[in-house]
């Protein structure tokens, strides 16, 4: 038995960063807020620019409860999407080129979402990962956690619960 | 006094940045009790296949629609700050529809005001989500 050459890390890396984006940049919610994702092997982190349009609050300011929300909701679908499809990018059952066209996959919905805000957002960029409790055929549990200068001081965390898109449309 | 707290409370949400971005408005307000609308908008849909709005703009409604329902409460001083706030999506909302809630203020202590909301489209018979939140009483 041979071992297959593993391919150049170029084509994996463009494989798996166009996908990311294709998936991204297909909804226009993320384009408004203007969130981005960085990838670091299957390890997303969701970034959340600061811009004048996403406060909440102009007196102290502070970001709007409304977008950590959003923000938070954004990283746990993402992340869940992303979970789910890995396997089927890196297998090649998925053309990334269906993908770049427009062709999303069906995305979880949300069924309900509960933010736990543990201090005021700053006018500055934020930070966030999701980490899949649970995800079955049909539901699927997510925790998400957001911070901004540091890692360990959350500004925000939030608990969702997802219905899975079903796997033959 | 309570116009003009409820008065208040509309000035302070018309001038609030994100809810500007959103075309937000505030339909009502006064006695604990709040309601506000957000129009369709092809920038905040999160489904692109269906044009269904995504739930961080149904979440930013409800959060300032609570907001407002706490401020505007009798016993409230001024401010408030979300303290944790629960969302469940009963369904999807019907593409091409404003968004309308409405938020009540049912309860109200020296640090901490309870708040529940209800979000619809063009049909009032079927809510398409419901919120509950705790909010922070602040001024005192």
């Amino acid at each position: 038995m041979v071992r297959p050459r593993p391919e150049p890390v170029q084509v994996v890396k463009q494989r798996r960063d166009t996908a990311l984006s294709a998936l991204v940049h297909g909804v226009p919610y993320i384009n408004f807020l203007g969130i981005e994702f960085e990838r670091r092997g299957d390890e997303l982190t969701a970034i959340l620019p600061f811009d004048e349009k996403l406060i909440g609050n102009p007196m102290l300011p502070a970001i709007h409860g409304g977008v950590t929300a959003g923000f938070l909701e954004t990283t746990a679908v993402i992340g869940l999407a992303w979970a789910g499809l890995w396997d089927d990018i890196e297998s090649g059952r998925i053309s990334i080129e269906r993908l770049s066209e427009g062709h999303l996959p069906r995305l979880p919905k949300t069924i309900d979402f509960t933010v736990d805000y543990l201090r005021s957002g700053l006018p500055r960029d934020a930070y966030a990962r999701a980490r899949v409790n649970r995800s079955g055929r049909r539901y699927a549990s997510v925790h998400v956690e957001a911070w901004q200068d540091q890692r360990n001081v959350l500004f925000a965390q939030a608990t969702g619960h997802f219905l899975m898109p079903s796997r033959d449309d | 006094m309570d116009s003009q707290k409820a008065k208040m409370a509309e000035h302070f949400i018309n001038a609030i940045p994100h809810c500007r971005a959103l075309n937000m408005t505030l339909t009502n307000i006064g006695d604990g009790k709040a309601e506000m609308e957000l129009p369709y908008d092809d920038r905040i849909v999160g489904d692109p296949e269906t044009g269904v709005l995504h739930g961080g703009a149904v979440s930013a409604l409800m959060d300032t629609c609570c907001g407002a329902a706490a401020m505007c409460h009798p016993s409230s001083p001024s401010g408030t700050a979300t303290i944790d706030l629960r969302i469940d999506y009963m369904r999807a909302a019907t593409p091409g529809h404003t968004i309308r809630t409405k938020a009540e203020c049912y309860r109200i202590t020296r640090s901490v005001a309870f708040v529940r909301a209800t979000a619809m489209d063009n049909d009032d018979s079927r809510p398409v989500a419901t919120a509950t939140g705790a909010f922070t009483v602040e001024g005192t």
